[in-house]
């Protein structure tokens, strides 16, 4: 598949060399093509729902393995299983029809009054913009980090939390101990769910405005390279349109290749070390 | 002694506090989480239901400005989608997990477990790419094949992984029993490991499918989007999530109040399929029992 790509790309691979990946200009008329605005959207949003995403969902999965009763756990971890089962582009029309006017009419004016000065909160607030996107993409990644991060809780073996209660631990001392056992499975969990965000498409191209630019406020429209791929690939009329948009897919793809190995091999290296040392 | 049962006083509040609100965040998040859940249902129900009617199901798109209409292309061409997709990854998927839990405890039966797992990770988007310069470039037009391609990509990891960890889960004695009688290998793997797995292959082949007829990305530059009846598999085609996509970023009431009605018919589609799939696992333990 990577072959694949880049003998399809090779063409603006030679045209634009390492400038590709760091020119700001993406212009289909005048046939110049830089990408740094959609890697800089794509790892910001991305980003943006993991701060979102990672405290609530390590607080979804200490609930369920740590906390809920066991008749709570099970249609609780079904629910958060559904939510990942939704497909994605319902959550772009869900996106679209609710979140963007609730964030334009309602959060959005708010928190410019809030804080008039804050670069984070800059112009016309439209709906559609990064953090319509960041918040998306959070309620899409949230049940991978939370199912991922409850098994790898569950599989922490008991004894260590019978352990923390010999000692006087309060409950959420205990889970605390718990949790860093977990650490390198955790960080996996959140590794993969990184990997989903910058890879989500649908739901993105639908509420993020799809400006090509590069900018610190929330409230502004970007882009990410999976939007700009699903925008723009059938209207690409030259050669060299098409191969830069094969040569971004080819970055992507090599992005999340390099996030997935990583989180296998944390997932992997966690299981191996509790197989050493069974308890 | 004041000052020190003093400090070990406030250190015990100072953990009583923590604990409790560390624990009513848990409770919090887990109920948050739930929240988005109920309101994409409550929205795609509600919004859905206007435009569930017959012609839904009967009609073809109208164009722009004439009320009424349905997306049966759609609901068609997602079906024939999902049947082009499993015709290409089940067989390639039942297959490569069968090899991968028979005879692949080598290096070579690892890399490809790691590579169907690096595969699972690739955005659809990629992989619509992918298809795009396999079957479309050669083709030099849009097809339903092209989408099916992509489909079968995204389905193989789900069905190989399936595949593999049910038939792990044969007994070790069916196999021998099958070599005993003198039968070769092939065959017992085919007639009495496959057989047994069967059910929970089933499950698996399931969700790679249900999973499939969620796509929309890689769907975009491969089926591309037809506007008429259309079952040629050469051809491009129509497809509920494409509809989706269109109507909602489409600047019609009419058109977005339609695609809260084909979100509806999706999730009934794909509720259906995993319906099946949950009485297939439920009468697979009836029979282990």
């Amino acid at each position: 598949m990577g072959w694949e790509m880049y003998t399809n790309s090779v063409l603006s691979i030679r045209k634009f060399g390492f400038g590709f990946l760091t020119s700001t200009t993406w212009d289909p008329f005048s046939q110049v093509f830089g990408a740094l605005p959609m890697i800089y959207g794509t790892l910001i949003s991305s980003l943006l729902s993991l701060i979102i995403a990672i405290p609530l969902g390590l607080g979804v999965a200490v609930f369920l393995s740590e906390l809920a009763p066991a008749w709570l756990e099970k249609p609780l971890s079904f629910l958060t299983e559904l939510l990942a089962g939704i497909p994605s582009v319902i959550y772009g029309l869900w996106g679209i029809f609710v979140l963007v006017p609730w964030l334009r009419d309602t959060v959005e004016p708010f928190l410019q009054n809030k804080f008039p000065n804050s670069p984070f909160f800059q112009g016309a607030p439209y709906g559609f913009g990064m953090l319509a996107a960041a918040i998306i993409l959070s309620i899409m990644v949230l049940p991978i980090i939370s199912s991922i991060s409850r098994d790898v809780l569950k599989s922490v073996p008991n004894s260590q939390r019978e352990a923390a209660y010999a000692l006087g631990a309060t409950k959420w001392e205990v889970t605390k101990i718990v949790l860093s056992y977990a650490k390198s499975g955790l960080l996996g969990a959140i590794i993969l769910g990184l990997g989903r965000a910058i890879g989500e498409t649908m739901a993105v191209t639908m509420v993020i405005g799809n400006r090509p630019q590069i900018s610190a406020s929330l409230l502004d429209p970007g882009y990410t390279m999976a939007s700009v791929l699903a925008n723009e690939f059938t209207e690409a009329a030259s050669d060299l349109y098409l191969s830069s948009l094969i040569e971004l897919a080819l970055v992507l793809f090599i992005i999340t290749i390099i996030i997935n190995i990583f989180a296998r091999l944390l997932v992997w290296s966690t299981e191996r070390k509790w197989k050493l040392s069974p308890m | 002694m004041e000052i020190k049962s003093n400090v070990k006083n406030f250190s015990f509040y100072r953990r009583k506090t923590s604990n409790i609100i560390m624990l009513t965040f848990s409770l919090l998040a887990a109920l948050v989480t739930l929240i988005p859940l109920i309101f994409i249902f409550y929205y795609t129900i509600s919004k859905g239901i206007t435009y569930l009617n017959l012609n839904f199901f009967t009609k073809l798109p109208t164009p722009v400005g004439e009320s009424g209409g349905g997306m049966v292309n759609a609901i068609v061409g997602t079906l024939i989608l999902i049947a082009i997709g499993g015709g290409i990854g089940i067989p390639v998927g039942i297959f490569t997990g069968t090899y991968l839990s028979e005879f692949g405890h080598n290096k070579f039966g690892s890399i490809v477990r790691f590579l169907t797992d690096v595969l699972s990770g690739i955005p659809s988007i990629v992989v619509g790419v992918v298809a795009y310069t396999l079957v479309v470039v050669p083709m030099k037009h849009f097809s339903a094949l092209a989408g099916g391609v992509a489909l079968a990509i995204l389905m193989i990891p789900t069905i190989t992984r399936t595949t593999e960890e049910m038939i792990k889960l044969v007994p070790q004695s069916y196999r021998e029993a099958g070599l005993a009688l003198g039968i070769p290998k092939w065959k017992t793997t085919l007639l009495i490991v496959l057989k047994t797995a069967w059910k929970g292959i089933a499950t698996g082949i399931l969700l790679g499918l249900s999973r499939a007829a969620g796509e929309t990305a890689p769907l975009l530059f491969t089926a591309l989007d037809n506007r008429f009846w259309s079952t040629n598999v050469f051809q491009p085609i129509a497809s509920l999530t494409v509809y989706i996509y269109q109507y909602a970023s489409a600047p019609y009431k009419d058109w977005n109040d339609q695609a809260w009605t084909a979100a509806l018919v999706l999730i009934i589609l794909i509720s259906l399929l995993s319906l099946i799939f949950r009485i297939i696992t439920r009468s697979k333990y009836k029979t282990t029992n």
